[in-house]
């Protein structure tokens, strides 16, 4: 099924965060999605970050630096989000296989250059940021009080054929 | 323009392009154990496709947390033993005869050159080592492998890294890998392929080889590769015998993949390693590492020998010949875990777990438990663990835990002083 993209922001300033900060490996041992919704970043040590604050809960889009989702294939880290109703992550960069895991599960793991990034993380010094995510136009749309500013992305095709198919089962299913 | 090993197996196991640069190949080995396998079992039952596409190429083992823990862990070891039965997957190893995933498979003689091999576990790069196109997955990744047989991949790029030089006596495979990683930091290889090269990896073991390929993902990379010689041929040999008519021959066949004179390399790194010292991370990352001698008297309160990375024969034997006729000191806990019965048959047969017995070492059976805080040695907040591992995020071994990285001989020395010590200084 196709999700829904955008909304308020949570920026997280650092670059490497890996899947044993989204969820660590003792939370592996549930096998339902929905078990793991209390659990997000749980183990992520940031200033100004509170894995049990209100910044989290009201997140629909997580914002980061380089190389976010490194360490484990765990796909428990794309879950752990998607059942907090974060289906967008915008990041400088991206380990492979949460990555992978983000587009698979039908979710958007948007990259943008560095220099948006530092923009975006500049808006957020000044307020609550709420990123919208026009997907048909490839770009982002970011507003902090009567601040606006557009980026463009690049997905590439399969990529969108994973998102618009609801995520890679689906699309293996009906091709091969 | 000549290709790559990794191109090569590409070129050999394309399916289908749906869109440029998205390459779906056919899968040699879908890999499975009971921490993300479940999870795919359970969408496919829900979906109703409750099917696997090939039984003999899945290969299944309950290895992470072994014997259940709890009601839990004994859940998942459940669904994944009734999912194998029900579909015949006879290659599947449940306690008694299970084993950590990344030594367990290679040493069945599953991983040939050439394969493509997934799993839903970031350590699958570890198969590299036979010349085979290796990679982690998530859970929906497995769950598309076990039904179909197929896995996307973008294009690959791949870096060259050649390790000259000769390695100095009480230097191993595990100091090679972390200095490379600390040269070229977690993100140095971020979806692209580390094709080994070099003296020192063609005089390295199959065993060596495992450890130095098991690490690839630390730097981001999708597999590690090591071309396939008469090193690997004879690692195989009692499981290929029947296929060819000399080892010679098998080693003929198994040159097909090597790369080309003339391939392309997206960077060629070199790295002249005869200097190289013992080394060990700091922080929470693996490319925080420096000299095992720069560490300025390091307490430790708790030593793990095994794991993926370092619990093969060769690991404990160089553990052993440190610990031999000595004790650990007295405020560390020393625990060794074979990475698999066969490994742990083999090293009682030697003498070796007398050895690591003698010196005060706890012996568990092989599972992955305390790397990734599971069982078996969960550290305690603000412990510290010398760890033959090979992550040493923050929690990774227990929530507030600290972990450093580090050689089997370097784990042992430091069993023994009881704070981070190159062994060659005892």
């Amino acid at each position: 099924m196709k999700k829904t993209f955008g909304g308020a922001a949570l920026f997280l300033d650092r670059s490497d965060i890996n899947t044993d900060e989204i969820i660590p490996a003792k939370y592996l041992t549930e096998v339902t999605k929905e078990a793991l919704k209390p659990h997000c970043l749980e183990d992520l040590k940031l200033e100004g970050f509170d894995p049990k604050g209100e910044a989290l809960r009201k997140a629909r889009v997580v914002v980061s630096r380089q190389n976010f989702g490194c360490g484990s294939s765990r796909e428990h880290a794309p879950w752990v989000f998607e059942v907090n109703d974060i289906h967008t992550i915008i990041a400088e960069s991206y380990a492979r296989i949460f990555r992978q895991n983000m587009f698979n599960g039908g979710m958007l793991a948007i990259e943008l250059p560095r220099e948006q990034i530092d923009r975006l993380f500049s808006m957020a010094g000044q307020g609550e940021v709420e990123i919208l995510v026009d997907l048909s136009g490839s770009a982002i749309t970011a507003r902090c009080g009567d601040k606006v500013e557009t980026y463009p992305f690049d997905i590439s095709p399969f990529d969108r054929a994973l998102v618009e198919s609801g995520g890679w089962v689906e699309f293996a299913d009906a091709r091969y | 323009m000549g290709k790559n090993i990794a191109e090569k197996i590409f070129a050999a196991h394309l399916r289908d392009e749906p869109f440029p640069g998205a390459k779906v190949l056919d899968i040699d080995r879908v890999l499975c154990h009971e921490i993300t396998t479940p999870v795919a079992i359970a969408d496919l039952v829900w979906r109703g496709k409750d099917r696997v596409f090939d039984p003999t190429k899945i290969k299944a083992v309950i290895d992470h947390v072994t014997p259940a823990k709890d009601s839990k862990t004994a859940t998942q070891a459940k669904i994944l033993r009734d999912w194998a039965r029900r579909h015949d997957i006879t290659d599947f190893f449940d306690v008694g005869r299970n084993g950590v995933c990344h030594a367990l498979f290679p040493e069945k003689g599953y991983i040939r050159p050439g394969f493509t091999v997934i799993m839903g576990d970031s350590h699958t790069c570890t198969h590299g080592a036979f010349g085979a196109f290796a990679a982690g997955v998530g859970t929906t990744d497995l769950e598309v492998g076990i039904l179909k047989g197929v896995c996307a991949f973008r294009e690959p790029k791949t870096i060259r890294i050649n390790l000259t030089g000769t390695l100095q006596p009480g230097v191993y495979a595990k100091d090679v890998i972390l200095f490379v990683i600390g040269q070229i930091g977690v993100n140095g290889a971020t979806d692209r392929v580390i094709e080994f090269r070099g003296t020192v990896v063609d005089e390295m073991t199959m065993d060596s080889r495992m450890t130095l390929c098991n690490m690839a993902i630390e730097a981001g990379g999708t597999s590690g590769i090591c071309l396939p010689d008469a090193t690997t041929v004879d690692y195989l040999w009692p499981f290929i015998e029947g296929e060819y008519s000399s080892r010679e021959a098998a080693l003929e066949e198994f040159r097909k993949w090597h790369s080309d004179e003339d391939a392309e390399y997206e960077k060629v790194l070199d790295f002249d390693i005869s200097n190289l010292e013992p080394q060990v991370t700091f922080g929470y990352k693996p490319d925080c590492v420096k000299a095992a001698r720069d560490f300025e008297r390091t307490p430790v309160d708790q030593i793990y020998i095994g794991t993926c990375t370092n619990g093969r024969l060769e690991d404990l034997r160089v553990a052993a010949e440190i610990l031999k006729g000595r004790r650990i000191a007295d405020n560390v806990r020393g625990i060794v875990s074979p990475a698999t019965p066969k490994i742990f048959s083999d090293a009682m047969a030697e003498g070796i777990m007398q050895i690591f017995m003698d010196a005060g070492f706890c012996v568990t059976n092989p599972t992955c438990g305390a790397c990734l805080g599971m069982s078996n040695g969960v550290l305690a907040e603000g412990e510290v663990c010398a760890s033959t591992s090979n992550r040493n995020f923050n929690g990774r071994m227990g929530k507030g835990g600290m972990v450093h990285l580090m050689s089997p001989a370097t784990a042992a020395a430091t069993a023994i002083t009881g704070v981070i010590t190159d062994a060659r200084t005892l």
